[in-house]
């Protein structure tokens, strides 16, 4: 690699997690002043932890991020095995263009419009509205990636397994669904991931009584820094990487490990 | 033979048109209502039990009168011109640093490239409200960036970046930073190196090499990342929300005041219609790029 390269990837680099850094840095500082330095302490996770709302925001972003990530993990898987084997179906391209709209369309109206719609059938908004907005958001990232991860199989596979005579849902069972099981649960941690960094469109589709993480957060952050949400943050930052780092593990294992095999 | 993976798609085309069509038509409807202190908040309301009378005077009470006020009232224009520039400007931006991050990227070692990509990937799932609010640290007048500048001498007083259109493009670039990165270095990977070598043997310094030879091979990446980048970059609120002045508009901080502090929802609905109006080919030439942001992600 030249020196330019060299010097475009660090700084690249610098500048992606620099900020993270300083961030985790200061949530271990002694000082009420973010930005000065008071030396090492944990104080901050103390005050984290015996906070009640926050940790009670904590809990709703954690039973919608499943319950939204297991909907969309389904639906999403489905939509991939219809577009990935279903051939030319009627409504195809209507079908593959909605599965595309949430995934592009600015947070803001897609907000707005699920709100809109609560609001028009006179649905209660809390819990449910969260749960069915952030699986909706889900659905066609889900669908990307096992349709990837589809495309890849040896279709050979599933003849044979038809040719010894076994029925569809058992071909599914014991041959199609054990390899893309990674893909698809990766799907499911980006799907719950996107779910727990919402601010969006939580605030939108939300009811009295449900107050996520992010949103409680961002209520936090307006009224200015402090070091209890670097805490929060410092958290929140180790949890998503490590779920990050297992869903691009799983999705990128059985790829080569079935090269290997080949 | 019938497929039995079609049926398949019922349930979730169900879904989508449940959760995805049916609030975009609602959408469209309340953006051509007037607002109402009534609950909801917007006239006319379509009375089903009426028929088709009803139907008709639903749709001679439909105004476009939110539409009116958009184009006439220089507050909304100016949020929309101040969004598309300062989307462009940061994608802009964006494409001057992101390429030759990418180019190294993919010059890099085989070995370390998966550990390169994992590097870039892990910021861009990580809390898009955490990340921006790291900057408020370090761009407030007593934080971190001008306290550095302070004690090198280089300025004289505290720095005024947050607040500003300046402080807004700095969150941009970092926060799109990954969107524009992953799909240039998902092209750049691709590339047949022999393409390049064949024109060093000809004679083609290194920057003439990227400039004829791996740049136009690249602009698909490029033209994905730009894409990838300036639609959501349009709809932004939690950027100038937390970095932007009170004097900075864009359209999603618009879209989302109209609705929460002035509870004007066919307003809003009508800033919402705007903003696709103004995404709507962006986001067409997105999709047939066949860059996708969970292939990204991925």
């Amino acid at each position: 690699m030249s020196v330019f390269g060299r010097l475009s990837l660090s700084l690249g680099l610098a500048f992606l997690y620099g900020p993270i850094f300083v961030l985790v840095a200061y949530s271990f500082n002694a000082s009420a002043l973010v930005t000065v330095w008071g030396g090492f302490s944990t104080r901050w996770y103390g005050v984290l932890f015996a906070d009640g709302p926050l940790l009670a925001a904590a809990t709703v972003s954690l039973h919608v991020g499943v319950a939204a990530a297991a909907l969309a993990t389904l639906f999403g898987t489905f939509a991939a095995l219809a577009l990935d084997r279903g051939g030319r179906f009627p409504g195809r391209p209507v079908f593959g263009g909605l599965l595309y709209v949430p995934m592009v369309m600015p947070e803001v109206v897609t907000g707005l419009a699920l709100l809109l719609l609560f609001v028009g059938t006179g649905f209660e908004r809390g819990l449910v509205t969260l749960v069915v907005a952030h699986a909706t958001l889900g659905l066609g990232f889900v669908a990307v990636i096992v349709g990837a991860r589809l495309k890849g199989i040896d279709r050979a596979l599933e003849e044979a397994a038809a040719d010894l005579g076994a029925g569809p849902l058992r071909v599914f069972a014991t041959v199609t669904l054990p390899l893309i099981a990674p893909a698809v649960a990766a799907g499911f941690l980006l799907a719950f991931t996107l779910s727990l960094d919402d601010l969006v469109i939580a605030s939108f589709v939300t009811g009295p009584g449900a107050t996520t993480l992010p949103m409680r957060l961002y209520s936090q952050v307006r009224l200015g820094v402090n070091p209890e949400i670097n805490a929060a943050s410092t958290l929140l930052v180790g949890g998503v990487t490590t779920i990050v780092l297992t869903a691009s593990w799983l999705s990128a294992r059985p790829a080569r490990s079935s090269v290997k095999s080949v | 033979m019938i497929r039995p993976a079609r049926l398949l798609a019922l349930v979730p085309a169900l879904w989508l048109g449940a959760f995805v069509l049916l609030p975009g038509l609602i959408i469209l409807k309340i953006s051509l209502s007037s607002a109402a202190t009534a609950q909801p908040p917007y006239l006319p309301v379509l009375d089903w039990s009426a028929g088709l009378e009803g139907w008709s005077s639903f749709l001679e009470a439909l105004d476009f009168t939110n539409f009116e006020t958009l184009l006439s009232d220089t507050l909304y224009r100016d949020a929309a011109l101040s969004s598309l520039a300062l989307a462009g400007l940061a994608t802009l931006i964006l494409a001057l640093i992101g390429t030759p991050i990418a180019h190294a990227m993919a010059r890099a070692p085989e070995r370390a490239q998966p550990l390169l990509v994992a590097l870039v990937i892990v910021p861009f799932w990580t809390s898009f409200l955490i990340r921006i609010y790291a900057w408020i640290a370090i761009l407030k007048p007593e934080g971190l960036l001008s306290g550095a500048l302070l004690r090198l001498g280089l300025v004289d007083r505290p720095l005024e970046v947050l607040g500003t259109q300046g402080a807004i493009l700095i969150g941009l670039t970092y926060a799109y930073l990954p969107f524009m990165v992953l799909p240039l270095y998902a092209v750049m990977a691709r590339l047949d190196p022999h393409l390049r070598e064949a024109a060093a043997d000809l004679g083609a310094s290194p920057a003439r090499v990227f400039w004829s030879v791996t740049l136009p091979l690249a602009r698909l990446g490029l033209m994905a990342g730009a894409l990838l980048c300036f639609v959501p970059m349009v709809g932004e609120f939690i950027i100038p929300d937390l970095l932007g002045g009170s004097d900075t508009l864009m359209l999603g901080r618009v879209l989302w005041s109209e609705f929460f502090s002035n509870r004007d929802w066919p307003l809003a609905s009508a800033v919402a219609i705007l903003m696709l109006a103004l995404l709507v080919v962006p986001m067409v030439l997105l999709r047939d790029s066949g860059a996708r942001p969970g292939e990204a992600g991925r």
